[in-house]
């Protein structure tokens, strides 16, 4: 998978919650919006659940970039303010990975409505192509290496 | 109770009563140009003048200002009562020869030229004092009153000079029995600043309305206009339709409430709103009275309107040539990419209207006809074959406004393949809707999505129509995008139902994606606590542990997130299970690398 410069496809995993981001990347699908193959979506009910271990987690497997994303503040959350914990909480995930030596541009956190298909397939391939720029991360072969 | 007779019949009359008053009561007619059931009796043009006996002595008085006394005989048509009002006509149409009804009352009476030679022909106030009084008891703003005496006499603000004391209200012009004045406006009038709205200070929006009750329109109603302009001082001005309304139906004190309501179901309906098509600036909207949107035009057509339902332009005049310009801010890149879905067939109807009520040709500028209803199609027929009206395939290019006053619209005819272009006397511009401006507020206070195209989202837009991503929240019509009133009362229907299906159970059911706090692993620390938007947990004392309530519980995860401890489970989202997801999205599985490999 791995390589360099154009051969290389990221893999990037995106934490969308199920009512904004999440219907936004369903409605892209359905509306057969181009975008790159590199983003694979897990669903949680609200950004409120992404703890900041399934981040880390996802680097630590495999990924060169993370998304996180879910519904707009103030008020677009379905749970009234579980974004505003995660608009708390994601800056901590951001100092912790910059201390991991992480570069900054493969942590994308942020907000896509449910009507904004659009935005999401534009971030997505915006986003591939900037973690591509990036070559791969391979932490996970680094830990291995280190382990042995 | 007063018994009296009137021309031989008897009749009961209440306490303050007039003769006047219980003769019309009783289908009696007595002349009369100067009273009026809002106001005092003044006994001022002196028509209205009958013969009384009392105690056997008759008299001549004037009935409007003579109590309806017990015992009391009156005459209306007695010689000596004719020949009075016969002299009472003669001075009044030699003051106003030309007043048409002045000069109606004369001919009934046998009068057919002014005895005397009139010294203002132009004359038309008899001096009555119809609209002092309605000024001054009414209005109440006093700005008109009696001047001088004798032939001198006259009735006017004073000096007979404009006053900023007069708000234009009209009443008096209104009340006038000959039309001696005329009022001019030097803003143009409150009604004319709103031509959709209210078509007098009392109305009914529309002959459909529900309920179908008249509102006052606070800023020309004289009432309220007065306790403005006096900043509260006058507070009684006016009220002559509290006055003249039998069942006690008008309130002033009125006031817009808040009312809170617990209920268990909420249908949103707020439908759609016209685009504002100045943002096209090609159709020149604006620019003439002559081009209106097609809400515009429905107002114009209603009966309920301001032309009582007339198509006629700007100038009253009726129009020879209209045209009807489909899609303007629909299917648009600069405006709205989607179609409107109604505008095709209403236009149809407006054309329709258009044929039905006047002799104007009509011009049709479309790009493709949406006729998608039932019976649609027929009409669609029907109005071009049977009503001959001229259907140009090609959009609409723009319309310019000439110098003598006339648009011309001009468009591309594709069946021709040319440019084309038609001058009208009026453009009915069939703008796009859109989502109401206040759409994002709304769904935010209902937590619901909307579309690309501003409107709210469906739960599914197959199988969940008017079901939304909030429980118990359904949405009805056009607020989940354009819809005619068929399909609008169709997916209303469906909500009702849906609502109906809801609270008749009695319970509901709610998704087992609850959180659960594993009480060994809890450490009491409360972090979870406030977190939850829901309060749905709750620290209990005597365990000292936090548990969370499942049926208040939203599944949201916030929780699970927070808690050190690692004590909470988001049932459906476990950690063990994102965790896992995570992982299998990098664990190729050994058969895939096999065939990779081979
Ligand atoms: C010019 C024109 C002509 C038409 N002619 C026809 C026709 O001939 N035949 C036909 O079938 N259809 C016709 N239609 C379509 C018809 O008007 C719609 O189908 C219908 O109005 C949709 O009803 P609705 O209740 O969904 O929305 P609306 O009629 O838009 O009603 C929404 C209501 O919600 C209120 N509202 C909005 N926001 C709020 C809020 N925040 N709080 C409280 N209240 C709010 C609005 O004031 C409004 O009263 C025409 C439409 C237009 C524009
Ligand atoms: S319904 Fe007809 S006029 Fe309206 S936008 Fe669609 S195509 Fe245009
Ligand atoms: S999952 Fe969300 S709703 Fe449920 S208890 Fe936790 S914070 Fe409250
Ligand atoms: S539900 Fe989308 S962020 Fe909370």
């Amino acid at each position: 998978m791995s390589g360099n410069g154009k051969d290389f496809e990221p893999r990037i995993v995106g934490f969308l919650c199920n009512w904004c981001t999440y219907s936004a990347a369903d409605t892209a699908g359905v509306s057969r919006m181009k975008q790159p193959p590199n983003v694979d979506v897990i669903r949680v009910m609200c950004t409120g659940r992404v703890d900041p271990t399934f981040v880390l987690k996802a680097f630590v497997e495999g990924a060169d970039g993370v998304i996180v994303s879910g519904c707009h503040p103030p008020g677009d959350c379905h749970y009234n303010n579980g974004n505003f914990k995660t608009f708390r909480r994601m800056p901590l995930v951001e100092a912790l990975l910059a201390q991991y030596g992480v570069d900054e541009g493969r942590f994308h956190w942020g907000w896509i409505s449910g009507a904004e298909a659009p935005k999401w397939a534009k971030l997505v391939h915006d986003f591939t192509e900037q973690v591509r720029e990036l070559g791969p991360l391979d932490w996970k072969q680094q830990l291995e290496s280190k382990e042995e | 109770m007063a018994t009296l007779t009137i021309d031989g019949v008897q009749v009961t009359a209440e306490e303050g009563q007039t003769i006047l008053d219980v003769a019309l009561e009783n289908g009696i007619e007595i002349p009369t140009l100067c009273s009026h059931p809002l106001l005092e009796p003044y006994g001022a043009c002196r028509l209205c003048v009958v013969e009384i006996i009392r105690r056997g002595w008759p008299r001549i008085e004037t009935a409007c200002t003579y109590p309806a006394w017990d015992g009391i005989e009156v005459n209306t048509k007695a010689p000596q009562v004719m020949e009075a009002r016969k002299v009472i006509l003669e001075m009044m149409l030699s003051r106003t020869p030309n007043v048409p009804i002045i000069q109606d009352l004369a001919r009934e009476y046998g009068i057919t030229e002014p005895p005397f030679p009139a010294e203002a022909p132009d004359e038309k106030c008899i001096l009555c004092g119809l609209c002092v009084r309605t000024c001054h008891e009414l209005v109440k703003a006093d700005v008109l009153n009696y001047s001088a005496q004798g032939i001198e006499r006259r009735v006017g603000p004073p000096f007979l000079e404009k006053t900023r004391q007069c708000i234009g209200c009209g009443a008096c012009s209104i009340m006038c029995p000959t039309g001696a004045i005329e009022i001019v406006l030097e803003q143009e009038a409150v009604y004319q600043e709103k031509p959709l709205g209210p078509t007098s200070a009392v109305w009914v929006p529309s002959l459909q309305a529900i309920p179908r009750v008249p509102v006052i329109d606070k800023d020309s109603c004289i009432h309220f206009r007065q306790q403005d302009r006096s900043e509260g001082k006058i507070d009684d001005a006016c009220m002559a339709c509290q006055m003249l309304c039998e069942v006690d139906a008008i309130n002033f004190e009125q006031e817009d409430e808040i009312i809170e309501l617990d209920v268990g179901a909420i249908i949103v309906a707020t439908g759609f709103e016209m685009w504002d098509a100045t943002k096209l600036s090609q159709y020149s909207y604006g620019q003439s009275p002559n081009i209106l949107t097609g809400l515009e035009f429905e107002r114009l057509s209603n009966s309920a309107g301001i032309t009582g339902g007339e198509i006629v332009t700007a100038e009253g005049k009726e129009p020879e040539r209209v045209a009807i310009i489909h899609c303007v801010g629909s299917r648009d890149h600069n405006a709205h990419e989607y179609c409107s879905r109604f505008c095709c067939m209403y236009s149809l109807k407006q054309a329709h209207l258009v044929r039905d009520k006047t002799d104007a040709s009509v011009y049709e500028f479309y790009m493709d006809m949406r006729a998608f209803g039932s019976g649609y199609e027929e009409f669609y027929e029907r109005v071009q074959k049977e009503e001959g009206i001229t259907m140009v395939r090609g959009r609409g290019a723009s319309v310019e406004v000439l110098s003598n006053g006339k648009l011309r619209v001009k468009g591309d005819d594709a069946d021709l393949g040319e440019l084309v272009h038609v001058d009208v006397d009026m453009v009915l511009l069939s703008t796009a809707v859109e989502a109401p401006h206040d759409s994002s507020e709304v769904a935010s206070m209902f937590g619901l999505s909307r579309k690309p195209d501003g409107f709210f989202a469906e739960a599914h837009p197959k199988l969940r129509p008017v079901e939304t991503n909030t429980d118990g929240v359904f949405l009805a019509g056009s607020i989940q995008g354009p819809k005619d009133v068929p399909d609008t009362v169709g997916h209303a229907g469906a909500a009702a139902s849906m609502a109906l299906a809801l609270l008749d159970k009695g319970e509901v059911v709610i998704s087992p994606q609850v959180a659960i706090v594993d009480e060994k692993l809890c450490s009491a620390c409360k972090t979870c606590i406030s977190l939850c938007p829901y309060t749905a947990i709750a620290f209990v004392d005597e365990d000292n542990v936090a548990r969370i309530n499942e049926a208040l519980c939203k599944g949201c995860g916030t929780c699970v997130a927070a808690c050190p401890a690692g004590a909470i489970t988001a049932q459906h989202f476990t950690t063990e299970q994102i965790m896992a997801q995570i992982e299998g999205l990098f664990r190729v599985p050994a058969e895939v690398e096999e065939g990779v490999k081979a």
